[in-house]
């Protein structure tokens, strides 16, 4: 059934060229997809599909919905941008972005090393080609190159990494791999080092310090509509493969990557919020935040097991789900304001052009001010309930390193509350430099409106969104 | 819906719309929108009055629905004695500033009124909040709009001011965010606070507790020495604002005293008594002493604020009841006293645009009407009897001379630095010759700054002379909570 919403949706997204009718297929198919998947998901059952290779489960439906929605909203904030500046003479943008998401449902859904990694090189190489889409453009073909190259390395050190796991265990196939490592039968330090690789590799899809060297070149050089392409719906397949390789794979390994992932986290928070202060280029500032707030994600990841003892993964890693999926929410929003801004020859890439934006309109200076909010993690925002679930699965683990961790992470997001406010004070504070109106489709609007008011909805009303996440973790670990 | 529901959300729902509708060109509407807003909050919290019953030291109006199940967080409201009297004076002051703001700001309105009612029914909620959470949300709520109201509509130096409010009141409710997580771990899975009151702890535990609340609660009474985020961001933000963050916001820290860290860690409390003491003393004499070489009007009100702010505290760590109900007396009484300062303040400024205090003097002469209204904001602020300032601090002085009879001489003696620096003050600005000509062109107050003023001045009045419908309410729940207090929580 998975496999039959990815093929129809293929079929649609290469069969017609032109741009409107390519634009309406597309958000069809993506809303089927995801109707699917809810469906799916709601569902509740576990079935395996093509021998074994691909898995269907609550928390793979439920990303799947999340990631095919997401993608919509790119679309719909990305098309009026993307037409300005030429990108929409062929159909590519639309194809490639439909790639990109097939690869991210093959590594939700993998549940073989290899297919996995077949989803991440689709999803990467529908990536390079997106963010080089302007041709004519320096700083997009430099952004393309360095991501190009840098990911390449990654795929190879995960690539690595999985061959190592497949010579200790003997198999690809992540139960198997599970019941060989359980078995204690395994050579360990094979299988740790193989570990290392595999956590880097993931570290860089994630954008983690230290491997965070392409995300802000990336971010910044990419089009608007590509960054967010690559900002948005790939962190849900990402978290899904952590959580398919590490936690399905090797939990009984979980002593070993903690620790790795623990110096990530601790990385990825200082790095990101104490870089991100410096940046004057708006797109270059998120990039910077991404970095830290997936250093939050992983404290999720790493406060699963304590002591051997599995009691708390799945609010553990039912918070990281949920602080991944709100985050995606957030940015959308956030970006969707900046492509806004942009008009023909003019990005509004800088944090001061955003100056003034209440009296030209306070309805998006207010969206964005909620998500400047959400993303420091202020209450009644919705991040706040994020970073409030991680730090809880932390606090709970009971020792004194994590409770260190965790007022470690809380200084950490006031450095970043600094930046955000930054933000805000632009918007609020000073004076506007043009006195131009700002337009937007209809459509773009509509979404907009419903995707920031969702931020702060899903703020006053975190409950449903959270036993959802935490849910769909308890079913899809317990079998 | 309770009536507890209503009296926050009635404000922020008035406020959403504004924020939504208001557009700039429709003042007129907008402010009259708003003051209805405010008028019908206030009344709304007028039931709670009449049905509040005085010898219970219960819970009172309770409601209770679940909200975040999955972390076992109730929408939890509730108000003793207390609290109680919190919830009308922030609907009072609402409606107070409003009126007051009804002239001097003239750009986006409708955010600016928007932004004062929502910060209403957030600071209400703050109060009435029974749920450790639900209490978190309101309390880091509030910094944003006041964080706007700062840097919009503040004076020069707004966007350092509004920085460093924000900044400076994040970092300690961060860390008490920690410790709100921590005793959900230690409860097994409860953010309830009365379940937390009863919570066994162990030495250490309540010792860092008991500083990670100091750290949230400390910054926004403010305590010296962490006070002094509290004079820039009163010098720079606009009259309504400093006069919300006087008489409201920085009760919201003195009300965690006795609501979080009291309670919650007894023993803490008791071991760490002196230090609250000390600073409170050094607040009272010493940030008096500073008060009285300020230049500029607001600043040496938001010093004389950090003063009284430090009776509160004094009163509350010496653990007998004159000192804890005279705390919550103290916080009520400033609460109208110091709204009252600022929006005097406010009015002098509209007319001449200059806090100085050097660029006055004999006012009284062209504004008499206003002078007599100051004169009796200034006896309050002194404490003189007959007036709100006096009672909560006469009986933090009687509570701390029965605690130990150098403490209260101390304390006593701050009574005359109050009276030094509020009355050199009211020397220098209202009486002596005229020596500024724009004084002399100054025009009384109008009808309705007129009414602002009465409406305060009969608030202060009546909790000066009759203040026993204020120590009624509180004083089951102070005994009460004393008593808790008292039994060790170690083993």
């Amino acid at each position: 059934m998975v496999m039959a919403c990815l093929i129809t949706l293929i079929d649609l997204s290469v069969k017609s060229t032109r741009r409107t009718a390519t634009y309406i297929l597309t958000l069809l198919t993506l809303g089927v997809v995801a109707v699917l998947s809810a469906l799916n998901a709601a569902d509740g059952q576990t079935m395996y599909g093509f021998g074994g290779m691909t898995v269907s489960d609550p928390m793979s439906n439920w990303l799947k919905c999340a990631a095919s929605l997401a993608m919509m909203v790119t679309m719909v904030y990305g098309r009026p941008y993307s037409a300005d500046r030429g990108m929409l003479r062929g159909g590519e943008y639309f194809t490639l972005a439909m790639f990109s998401l097939l690869g991210m449902f093959v590594m939700i859904s993998g549940s073989n090393f290899l297919v996995i990694y077949m989803g991440l090189e689709l999803l990467t190489l529908s990536s390079y080609a997106l963010v080089a889409l302007r041709r004519d453009h320096a700083t997009s073909s430099e952004a393309a190159m360095k991501y190009f190259v840098l990911g390449a390395i990654a795929s190879g050190l995960l690539l690595y990494g999985l061959s190592m796991t497949y010579g200790a265990t003997g198999s690809l196939d992540v139960n198997a791999v599970m019941k060989a490592i359980g078995s204690g039968t395994v050579n360990k330090e094979v299988l740790v080092f193989g570990l290392v690789f595999i956590v880097s590799g993931l570290a860089f899809k994630l954008g983690v310090v230290p491997f965070h060297m392409w995300v802000p070149d990336v971010y910044q050089g990419a089009p608007t509509s590509v960054t967010l392409m690559i900002g948005g719906a790939p962190k849900l397949a990402a978290f899904a493969i952590v959580i398919r390789l590490l936690v399905e794979g090797m939990l009984p390994l979980a002593f070993d990557w903690q620790q790795m992932l623990m110096i990530l986290a601790v990385g990825s928070l200082l790095v990101g919020n104490l870089a991100a202060i410096a940046q004057t280029n708006l797109k270059r500032m998120l990039a910077f935040s991404t970095i830290s707030q997936m250093g939050f994600v992983l404290i999720g990841l790493l406060s699963g097991v304590v002591n051997g003892n599995t009691f708390s993964t799945t609010s553990a890693y039912g918070a990281s789900m949920f602080y991944v999926i709100t985050y995606v929410l957030t940015t959308l929003a956030s970006f969707g304001v900046i492509m806004i801004l942009a008009r023909e020859g003019f990005e509004s890439e800088e944090i001061s052009d955003l100056a003034g934006l209440n009296q030209v309109s306070p309805l998006y200076a207010g969206i964005m001010a909620i998500c400047m909010f959400s993303l420091a993690g202020i209450p009644p925002m919705v991040g706040f309930y994020a970073k409030l679930s991680v730090l809880q699965a932390l606090i709970s683990s009971g020792q004194l390193v994590s409770i260190v961790l965790a007022v470690f992470a809380v200084m950490m997001s006031l450095i970043g509350a600094f930046y955000y406010l930054r933000v805000v004070k632009v918007m609020y504070f000073d004076a506007p430099i043009t006195s131009s109106v700002v337009v937007a489709p209809t459509d773009v609007r509509l979404v907009l409106m419903f995707n920031g008011a969702l931020v702060l909805i899903l703020g006053l009303f975190p409950s449903g969104l959270m036993s959802l996440c935490i849910e769909a973790i308890k079913r899809t670990l317990n079998t | 819906m309770g009536l507890l529901s209503l009296a926050i959300w009635t404000p922020i729902f008035f406020g959403v719309v504004l924020l939504a509708l208001g557009r700039d060109d429709q003042t007129k509407a907008v402010r009259w929108f708003a003051l209805v807003g405010a008028l019908v909050s206030f009344l709304l919290t007028l039931p709670l009055y009449d049905r509040f019953k005085l010898n219970t030291s219960a819970m009172q109006f309770v409601e209770k629905e679940s909200w975040i199940s999955t972390f076992n967080v109730n929408y939890h409201l509730g108000v003793d004695g207390i609290s109680f009297w919190f919830v009308l004076l922030t609907a009072f002051i609402t409606l107070i500033v409003v009126i007051a703001s009804w002239e001097s700001i003239t750009v986006r309105v409708n955010q600016y009124m928007g932004a004062f009612l929502i910060l209403s029914g957030l600071m209400i909620g703050v109060f009435c909040a029974l749920d450790g959470l639900l209490f978190y949300v309101f309390f880091e709520a509030t910094l944003i709009p006041m964080y706007l109201i700062i840097g919009i509509w503040g004076g020069a130096n707004k966007i350092y001011a509004a920085f460093k409010f924000f900044l400076y009141t994040l970092l300690g409710s961060l860390l008490m965010l920690v410790a709100l997580i921590y005793l959900y771990t230690k409860s097994g899975g409860s953010f309830d606070i009365a379940t937390w009151h009863q919570l066994p702890l162990g030495g250490t535990a309540q010792t860092l507790l008991f500083f990670a609340f100091l750290s949230a609660f400390a910054v926004k009474v403010p305590m010296w020495p962490v006070h002094t985020w509290l004079p820039d961001v009163h010098v720079e933000a606009p009259t309504g604002g400093s006069a919300v963050l006087a008489a409201i916001m920085l009760k919201l820290g003195a009300y965690g005293f006795l609501r979080f860290s009291m309670p919650i860690a007894p023993d803490a409390s008791h071991e760490w008594a002196w230090l609250m003491v000390g600073l409170s003393l050094v607040a009272v004499i010493y940030v008096a002493l500073v008060a009285m070489v300020q230049q500029d009007m607001k600043k040496l009100v938001a010093y004389s604020s950090v003063a009284h702010m430090g009776f509160v505290t004094l009163g509350f760590f010496i653990f007998n009841e004159l000192g804890v109900a005279g705390g919550i007396v103290q916080m009520i009484s400033h609460g109208f006293v110091s709204a009252a300062m600022f929006l005097a303040i406010g009015v002098l400024y509209d007319r001449m645009h200059s806090r100085e205090i050097a660029a006055y003097g004999g006012v009284v002469k062209t504004m008499p009407k206003f002078a007599a209204f100051v004169l009796l904001f200034s006896m309050a602020n002194c404490g003189l009897p007959g007036t709100a300032g006096f009672v909560g601090e006469w009986m933090v002085i009687l509570g701390a001379v029965k605690a130990n009879f150098l403490l209260g001489f101390a304390a006593a003696t701050a009574l005359i630095f109050g009276a030094a620096y509020t009355l050199w003050m009211y020397k220098r600005v209202y009486l002596g010759p005229i020596t500024n000509k724009h004084v002399k062109e100054l025009t009384d107050i109008n009808a309705r700054e007129f009414l602002v003023m009465t409406l305060l001045a009969v608030a202060v009045l009546w909790m000066g002379l009759y203040p026993k419908p204020f120590t009624d309410v509180m004083n089951a729940s102070v005994t009460d909570l004393l008593k808790h207090v008292a039994v060790s929580k170690l083993n």
